[in-house]
């Protein structure tokens, strides 16, 4: 799965790379007029550049726009058409999270799909998908933009960079998907339950709808949002071992080829590998030391005389089995996607461990456009503490990093450890609000809630499950939590790219520290497990560590 | 140099003990407040205070016994006074080296001239240096010392600069020219001079130098700044993460006392690289002081290490001192003597160092004597005398640039030397041809490095005179390490550009400028910078002033004029063109010393964690017992264990921030990967050493 999505992400990075640079590609006779309808329709002037304020100002309005409808659509889709099954409007707090969730490509998802949306709904959160999608890939193309050869104050034009990232890259690839996923028996219809005769006999309803649509951007687009409330465990919307494959590779395509669409981008595609080879060794950490506890099996229930022969298959799917769902549990962490085809909660503790420190991480691959942010900024940090080492003052391909980029940098990288912890503290600190929720008391119970505030700054979406979490306290915190950690790693990263742009570029000379090489791409790799893994070290010694030890 | 002047020690015990009282003083609430890292020590150390008086006062042992408590209070104490040790032992010795250097002008007699009227020998007061304001005029006889820094008005001087530069050989400072500047506190030797005041007392460079030094004055510099707020970030992060711990560990029935999670606290925050900030930036503009180079902003040392281009003047820094002559070519058909004899004649009354090492070439390794005399120019061989003229028949003349030409007229008998095309003007002007082949070996030598000078008598062509550049020894082994560091050096000469392609192969330089006149150095550097290249130039002379304001770094010679001082953004008390290699050193050392000793900082929190966690939660949750892979004795010994290391790692490491990392040009990726293995690898592996040893004896007591 992993060989497959790397080839087919190197081509895809260069074809994305000059989707952005603006260059001929072979879907433009088709496409292209498709684009100038839609910038025709906003009022979009394409070839007008803009600075990376203006960009950002785009940005956030469009999605201040889109949450406000999604709000509408969410509390009044009891009487709004395409809702066969009859499912009632969302309360306020779980619409806010609702929406704020699918629009931050979170899909923290505090309702089941079955029987909390309508299709109408469904319709407007796959919406959301792509646009979340797109906005973090724009951002991340802004990035780009201003990582260019010289001095620059603007950096290409927002509209633009989001609509080709839709209609160039999105649109295209679910067309693919959706066709794989359909061919496996994935539901496509707008009716309503559907009856089906159980192998006891009876007759159940089955709740069905436009499945095949909606999975495809919900893992192209790292979202993760599932049609039905077990997600991609669900039998109709992961079908067999071949869509499993499928989603799986779906998810982690993107990420991937943006890593090399920013090489190909910057004709500097040794920093891309550097990149995502640091990348690959943080999500390999993560993944093996998690296939191989589970496939070893649950020593507990081992006890009880079952044979480990098939790992610990307590909360995964048959049809997967262990070692596919393990690697599943951790891509999906890694990257913040967040959908699952198994129960996390079910998960050895270490695993657990390991899918915290994914999201806490954030930047191993991460989510559409906002891995390689997150990954940015981390790569200013070791920029600055390397630079130094060699003797100059710290310079990025060829840009002076100054006070005003640290500062930024530096809140970015707080916000993160600082929403998780300081939600979770608040969580722990008020168990008038959260104990009656948690399915387990003590440091299981303590996982659960730090997994739920994790997901939510990674923009994750995956739950630990076994938290009741549809009440006004785990929606509004998360929901600020999920805005927060949102907006705020974009804006950071495309600020200082912008401010950077801006500066006089330094070429580069014998004495220059190299961003391209091995043992930077290993600094890097320092930084991120000093600042993101340790500031969480004593939260997890509390958590899955002591669970472990405690068996 | 005057090294030796200075405490070399880096621990000298006057020194310490005026750092130890400083670093009391610096407890001060409002000095800590500079140091975001250290004041939340501070704060750390405040509120331990307060729990060990309610601990005196109600007698609870919730938190842990009193003498624990105080013990943490005191360690914590402990740690500021180190970092602010750290900072007081920096300054001190930057003072103590200022003041030796200021100590040599304080309240030396002046004789002030007044400002009024026609002055006489009579009018001279005689005032204290300190009275003297900028703008006066004094005078200063052989012997005299001079009081302060000034620009001689009127008058030569031969000066011993030796007690500022250690330099014994008296240099010769005269008005009008480039070298019209006198540093107080050196000795007139021989003539009179008049000088006028540049700066009020207090003003001076080393006066600014002293107040960046110390603390009220010094700015921080856009990189320290920088580094504080990467510092302050990291501190940010550990107050959420021991805040949020309390909650935690409520929540999981294993309560942490106010003891423990200020020492978490503190041990994880970047104590160690927070104390040591400002002493390394102090210790920088120290160690040019040390190389007698006068920092007017600690910037300017940053600055230094970020250099890209390095413009460096011929004479002096590449080449030893003047060209000197190397051979005579006679035309064809003319005797070598008859060319040697005219050379010589033709120099024997020049004083400039070409002249003189022409007739130095034509004694012939003593053999030939050519002497002058008031009355007399006389010319032996082996002793014995073949020519003798009679100064009254003799005229010389002076080289002047319209004619470029210089020489001697006898009767009957005229012989110029001179650049070649004034010679060629002269002698085809009477009529006669040019030599072809001394015109090829005009070529030759100037595409060999050297300078021809054509000798002419009676306006026929007589031959050449080579002259050529000597390089320094080792110089080029210089450029090359420059050129490992990724700086590029250029070459800025008076030559022709044939002799200056030359000398720069020869010494390997990156590029050159010749002919050069001082707007070309101005465009050179405009245009490097338009390329985004950081420039450093050195010069002394007044028409150095603006491009040595344009240069990232302008060292300007304490010889030169004041112009030039006041433009450049350091002055050179050694008048050394190489000072400007070991500047950038100092620069880069500076940015290594804070970069690796932050990383050391970060790294050390892997150990501290390990040992201080386990210990935390062992007492309530024994399963834990596996994380404390140190094997520490008790919840206690391990916090205090930590806590004990994190200060006694400020003082063990003030002697690297005062030297500074050693800087090696071995290109930036090897450099790192170095850096990376001693005080990335270095600062993990150390402290679980470290605290394991502690943990040993402290383990014996609790």
């Amino acid at each position: 799965m992993f060989v497959l999505t790397l080839l087919l992400s190197v081509p895809l990075g260069r074809y994305m790379a000059r989707v952005y640079a603006g260059e001929r590609t072979w879907l433009d006779p088709v496409l292209g007029p498709l684009d100038r309808l839609l910038y025709r329709i906003g009022g979009v002037r394409p070839q007008e550049e803009q600075t990376w304020q203006q960009q950002l100002k785009a940005l956030l309005t469009i999605n201040l726009i889109w949450f406000l409808l999604g709000m509408f659509l969410l509390l009044n889709q009891g009487w709004l058409p395409l809702n066969p099954d009859g499912n009632p409007g969302q309360t306020a707090d779980q619409a806010f999270n609702t929406a704020v969730s699918f629009l931050v490509n979170c899909n923290l998802q505090h309702y089941s799909g079955e029987s909390g949306v309508s299709y109408l709904s469904q319709l407007y959160l796959m919406f959301l998908q792509f646009v979340t999608a797109a906005t973090g890939m724009a951002a991340a193309v802004t990035v780009f933009y201003a990582l260019r050869k010289g001095i620059h104050t603007t950096l290409g034009n927002f509209y633009v960079f989001f609509t080709r990232s839709i209609t160039r890259i999105l649109l295209p690839l679910c067309l693919v998907v959706a066709t794989i996923l359909l061919f496996n028996g994935t539901p496509m219809t707008f009716k309503g339950k559907q009856p089906m005769v159980t192998v006891q006999g009876d007759t159940t309803m089955v709740s069905t709808g436009p499945v095949a649509a909606f999975v495809p951007i919900k893992h192209l687009g790292t979202n993760g949002g599932g049609f039905f409330g077990a997600n991609s465990a669900h039998p109709l919307e992961n079908v067999n071992y071949i869509t499993n494959m499928t989603q799986m590779v779906a998810q982690m395509l993107i990420p991937f080829a943006l890593i090399f669409a920013l090489g190909y981008f910057l004709k500097k595609r040794k920093m891309a590998w550097v990149i995502w080879g640091v990348m690959t060794v943080g999500f390999l950490l993560l993944t093996i030391p998690t296939m191989i506890t589970e496939m070893k099996g649950n020593p507990a229930i081992t006890a009880m005389g079952v044979d480990p022969a098939l790992g610990a298959m307590e909360g995964k799917e048959v049809r997967f089995g262990t070692p596919a769902s393990a690697y599943w549990s951790i891509a999906t962490t890694v990257i913040s996607t967040g959908s699952v085809n198994a129960m996390h909660d079910s998960f050895m503790p270490l695993s657990g461990l390991n899918m915290m420190l994914a999201m806490m991480v954030n930047c191993f691959y991460g989510g559409c456009g906002v891995g390689i942010l997150n990954y940015f900024v981390f790569i200013i940090l070791a920029v600055f503490i390397s630079g130094l080492m060699v003797g100059r003052t710290p310079e990025l391909l060829g840009k002076k990093v100054e006070a005003k980029e640290m500062k930024i940098a530096m809140i970015v990288a707080l916000l993160h450890p600082l929403l998780i912890l300081a939600g979770t503290a608040l969580a722990a600190a008020l168990p008038s609000q959260t104990a009656s929720t948690l399915a387990n008391p003590g440091f299981h119970g303590f996982s659960e809630m730090l997994y739920e505030y994790t997901s939510s700054a990674a923009n994750n979406g995956s739950g630990f499950e076994g938290l009741g979490d549809n009440t006004i306290w785990w929606n509004i915190s998360t929901g600020l939590v999920l805005i927060l950690s949102r907006y705020l790693p974009i804006i950071g990263p495309v600020a200082i790219a912008g401010i950077l742009a801006r500066k006089k570029y330094i070429p580069e000379s014998a004495g220059t520290l190299r961003t391209d090489t091995a043992t930077f791409g290993f600094m890097v790799f320092a930084v991120i497990l000093i600042v993101a893994a340790l500031a969480f070290f004593p939260a997890l010694t509390l958590g899955p560590v002591a669970e472990q030890f405690a068996h | 140099m005057s090294g030796s002047k200075s405490p070399s020690r880096l621990f000298e015990p006057a020194l310490v003990r005026e750092a130890l009282r400083e670093s009391l003083i610096k407890l001060n609430p409002v000095s800590m407040v500079r140091n975001p890292v250290m004041f939340t020590v501070w704060i750390g150390t405040v509120v331990m205070i307060v729990v060990c008086c309610a601990i005196a006062l109600t007698g609870t042992t919730g938190q842990g016994t009193l003498g624990y408590n105080l013990l943490i209070t005191g360690l914590l104490l402990l740690t500021l006074l180190f970092a602010n040790f750290a900072e007081a032992i920096a300054e001190a010795r930057g003072k103590a080296q200022a003041n030796s250097l200021r100590k040599t002008r304080e309240e030396t007699p002046a004789k002030k001239i007044p400002a009024i009227g026609n002055w006489s020998a009579d009018a001279i007061q005689m005032v204290p240096s300190s009275a003297l304001q900028k703008g006066d005029l004094f005078v200063c006889e052989a012997g005299d010392i001079i009081p302060t820094d000034g620009e001689i008005v009127a008058g030569l001087a031969t000066i011993d600069e030796s007690a500022i530069t250690g330099e014994s050989a008296p240099v010769i400072r005269e008005s009008g020219g480039d070298k019209s500047s006198v540093t107080g506190g050196t000795k007139v030797l021989s003539d009179r001079i008049e000088v006028r005041v540049t700066s009020s007392p207090g003003e001076s460079f080393l006066d600014k130098m002293i107040a960046l030094v110390e603390g009220a004055a010094r700015q921080k510099t856009p990189n320290e700044i920088a580094l504080t707020i990467l510092l302050a970030g990291f501190t940010l992060v550990f107050i959420i993460v021991t805040i949020t711990l309390k909650p935690f560990a409520d929540y999981a029935n294993a309560p942490i006392t106010i003891a423990s999670l200020i020492s978490l606290f503190v041990c994880l925050i970047p104590t160690t690289i927070g104390g040591l900030l400002s002493a390394i930036g102090i210790a920088g503009m120290d160690r040019a002081l040390r190389a007698n180079v006068i920092t007017k902003s600690g910037k300017a040392v940053e600055t230094a290490g970020d250099i890209d281009v390095l413009l460096l003047d011929k004479t002096g820094t590449i080449t030893i001192g003047n060209r000197k002559a190397t051979h005579f070519w006679p035309a064809n058909g003319i005797p070598e003597a008859d060319l040697i004899r005219a050379a010589a004649l033709s120099s024997i009354a020049d004083d400039t160092p070409e002249g003189k090492s022409i007739v130095e070439l034509a004694s012939q390794n003593g053999t030939h004597h050519w002497q002058l005399d008031d009355q007399t120019i006389r010319y032996s061989e082996n002793g014995v005398e073949r020519a003798r003229y009679d100064r009254q028949d003799v005229t010389f003349q002076r080289f002047t640039a319209e004619t470029r030409t210089s020489g001697i007229n006898m009767p009957a008998l005229s012989i110029r030397k001179g650049a070649t095309d004034a010679i060629r003007r002269l002698t085809e002007k009477a009529g006669h041809p040019f030599p072809a082949e001394t015109g090829t070996r005009v070529q030759a030598i100037s595409g060999n490095g050297g300078t021809p000078l054509v000798v002419a008598q009676n306006d026929r062509v007589l031959g050449v005179v080579e002259l050529q550049d000597i390089i320094k020894p080792g110089i080029s082994e210089r450029f090359e390490r420059l050129r490992k560091m990724g700086i590029k050096t250029v070459m800025v000469t008076g030559d022709n550009p044939l002799t200056a392609k030359f000398i720069s192969e020869k010494a390997g330089v990156d590029d050159f400028i010749a002919e050069a006149k001082p707007e070309d150095k101005m465009n050179y550097i405009r245009n490097e910078q338009s390329e985004g290249r950081l420039v450093a130039m050195m010069g002394d002379g007044t028409n150095d002033a603006p491009a040595l304001a344009q240069a990232d770094v302008g060292v300007a010679m304490n010889s030169g004029t004041q112009a030039a001082k006041e433009a450049g953004n350091m002055v050179d008390l050694d008048n050394d063109p190489t000072k400007l290699i070991e500047v950038v050193e100092i620069g880069k050392q500076l940015l290594m010393t804070r970069g690796t000793l932050t990383t050391f900082s970060i790294a050390n929190d892997v150990a501290k964690y390990f040992a201080i966690i386990p210990a935390l939660f062992i007492t309530s949750i024994p399963s834990l017992q596996a994380l404390n892979v140190m094997r520490l004795h008790s919840p206690e010994s391990a916090i205090l264990s930590a806590v004990i290391f994190n200060a006694l790692i400020i003082p063990m490491l003030i002697p690297l921030a005062l030297k500074g990392v050693a800087y090696k040009p071995v290109g930036a990726g090897a450099l790192l990967r170095r850096n990376l293995l001693i005080y990335g690898l270095g600062g993990i592996l150390i402290p679980f050493i470290g605290i394991k040893l502690i943990d040993l004896l402290v383990g014996l007591f609790f």
